[in-house]
């Protein structure tokens, strides 16, 4: 397998864009910027499917599509299933011989949004998992459908105001807590899931490489900020990344084959999570004094989820 | 400043960035395309694309390299090649593929795909920045000849 050198950036800088510009996703949208860094990843031939969300409307306007790769949509919740079959196919046909290029080697990789992975093709994404195929599922979570109008998911954290979850005087905004979709894929027993983030370029080219090169279902949920529905400013998408990471409310973690894990970032100084939840506009309301207690109580859930990550990696089980 | 790095035209394709995103005129409507048919986002061969630079590949009138979004931006981004180290950390973090480096070099913008989002300034090291913002239509020559001096670090 062709992967490319991550050892630094200037290295890295050395592959081909296979993502194309002139896509419609917003200025400043985290989505292609983890999608080219996939992309950059290999040389290899890549198969790749797209959930309906932002990523597939963006990409594919007609006649015009800005992928240099074999790339297939079906509908919304189907692209674990669409890349299986496909890798299905390509088994087949290379057993049988029949393939153009035979030992051409070639990556098949799935990308939803949060509200195609958490919500929809929940049940598509579970069984392509079980049924154990070799592919990499990648979920670009920005943490609501984005692309109809910001609407909760499965995947919104508790406090934050969407359009369907609206903040006012009655309301803090959603009352649910976030699934934790990295521990329900982990106990799908996948070889290889983790949690990354695109600041962090490194941990996550070397996430997306070992993704690659493990053969069986991989899963990788990656944090993608959303400058129109979080509210902020689009140049502030890598500034808002870094405080998720930094005040823990998206830690970066991977776990091997179900069981051990692996802590891939800990912040020198951890931030309090008022500096996060205050950057973006879909949290303003949290900052009354009536709605303190949902800052604490995303804090305290925070603490408590860093405490259990690191007990579960010193364990080593 | 050196010249021939800002003159980004002769690095790309003639056909990038020649049609807007609207520009579909010529082509059947989605209703009447029949069963089959096929864009190709290459002419020719697309085999091993990976090794190929965006400037050695054929793209074809359907891939969005040949689109433009120009008209989105209303702020865009000035290169400085005298103060850039060559870091990369625009190349990685531009979401629409519009910084152009070629053998470990920051070559300059695609302004033709570029939407000024401005991710680029906030995550260039240098001081002052090697990249900076300025309105659409600051010409080149102005916004270079007033570049910010060297910030002293405050005690």
């Amino acid at each position: 397998m062709a992967i490319t050198s991550v050892k630094n950036l200037k290295e890295f800088s050395t592959n081909n864009d296979r993502l194309e510009g002139a896509h419609t996703l917003c200025p400043g949208c985290a989505h292609s910027m983890i999608v080219r860094e996939l992309m950059n990843c290999t040389d290899d031939n890549l198969v790749i499917s797209s959930n309906t969300g932002c990523l597939e409307v963006s990409t594919a306007v007609y006649p015009f599509t800005s992928w240099d790769t074999s790339w297939i949509h079906i509908g919304f919740e189907n692209a674990a299933t669409a890349v299986t079959g496909a890798e299905v196919m390509h088994k087949v046909r290379k057993k049988k011989g029949t393939l153009p290029d035979n030992d051409a080697p070639v990556k098949f990789v799935a990308f939803g949004g949060d509200g195609s992975t958490y919500d929809i093709g929940f049940q598509w994404l579970s069984g392509a998992m079980e049924r154990g195929h070799d592919f990499t599922y990648i979920c670009l979570d920005n943490e609501n459908y984005a692309n109809t109008g910001g609407q909760r998911s499965s995947a919104t954290p508790i406090g934050a105001t969407t359009s369907t979850a609206q903040a006012g005087t009655h309301s803090y905004g959603k009352k649910e807590k976030k699934k934790d979709i990295v521990a329900i894929m982990a106990a799908h027993g996948a070889p290889y899931v983790a949690q990354l983030a695109p600041n962090k370029w490194k941990s996550m080219a070397k996430g997306f490489q070992k993704a690659l090169e493990t053969e069986g279902p991989c899963f990788i949920n990656t944090v993608s900020p959303c400058t129109t529905e979080w509210r902020f400013d689009p140049k502030d998408t890598i500034h808002i990344t870094d405080l998720a990471t930094e005040s823990l409310m998206f830690p970066i973690y991977e776990i091997i084959d179900g069981h051990e894990l692996n802590i891939l970032y800990r912040p020198k100084n951890i931030i309090k999570v008022d500096d996060y939840l205050g950057a973006q506009g879909r949290y303003k309301h949290l900052f009354k004094p009536e709605n303190r207690h949902v800052i604490d109580l995303i804090q305290s859930d925070i603490d408590k989820y860093w405490t259990m990550l690191q007990r579960r990696e010193e364990a080593r089980i | 400043m050196s010249v021939e790095a800002q003159d980004l035209k002769l690095l790309a394709n003639d056909n990038r960035g020649q049609s807007g995103l609207e520009n579909g005129s010529g082509l059947v409507g989605w209703e009447e395309v029949t069963q089959g048919s096929v864009l190709q986002s290459f002419d020719g061969n697309a085999t091993g694309i990976a090794l190929k630079k965006q400037e050695e590949r054929a793209y074809s009138g359907y891939n969005s390299y040949t689109a433009t979004v120009a008209s989105w931006r209303i702020i865009k981004p000035v290169y400085n090649r005298d103060v850039c180290i060559d870091c990369q950390n625009c190349w990685v973090w531009c979401p629409d593929t519009s910084i152009i480096s070629r053998d470990k070099q920051m070559l300059g913008i695609d302004y033709d795909h570029c939407k000024g989002c401005g991710v680029c300034v906030e995550v260039c090291p240098t001081n002052p920045k090697s990249l900076l913002m300025y309105g659409e239509n600051t010409p080149m020559e102005d916004a270079l000849s007033a570049w910010p001096e060297k910030k002293k670090k405050e005690k």
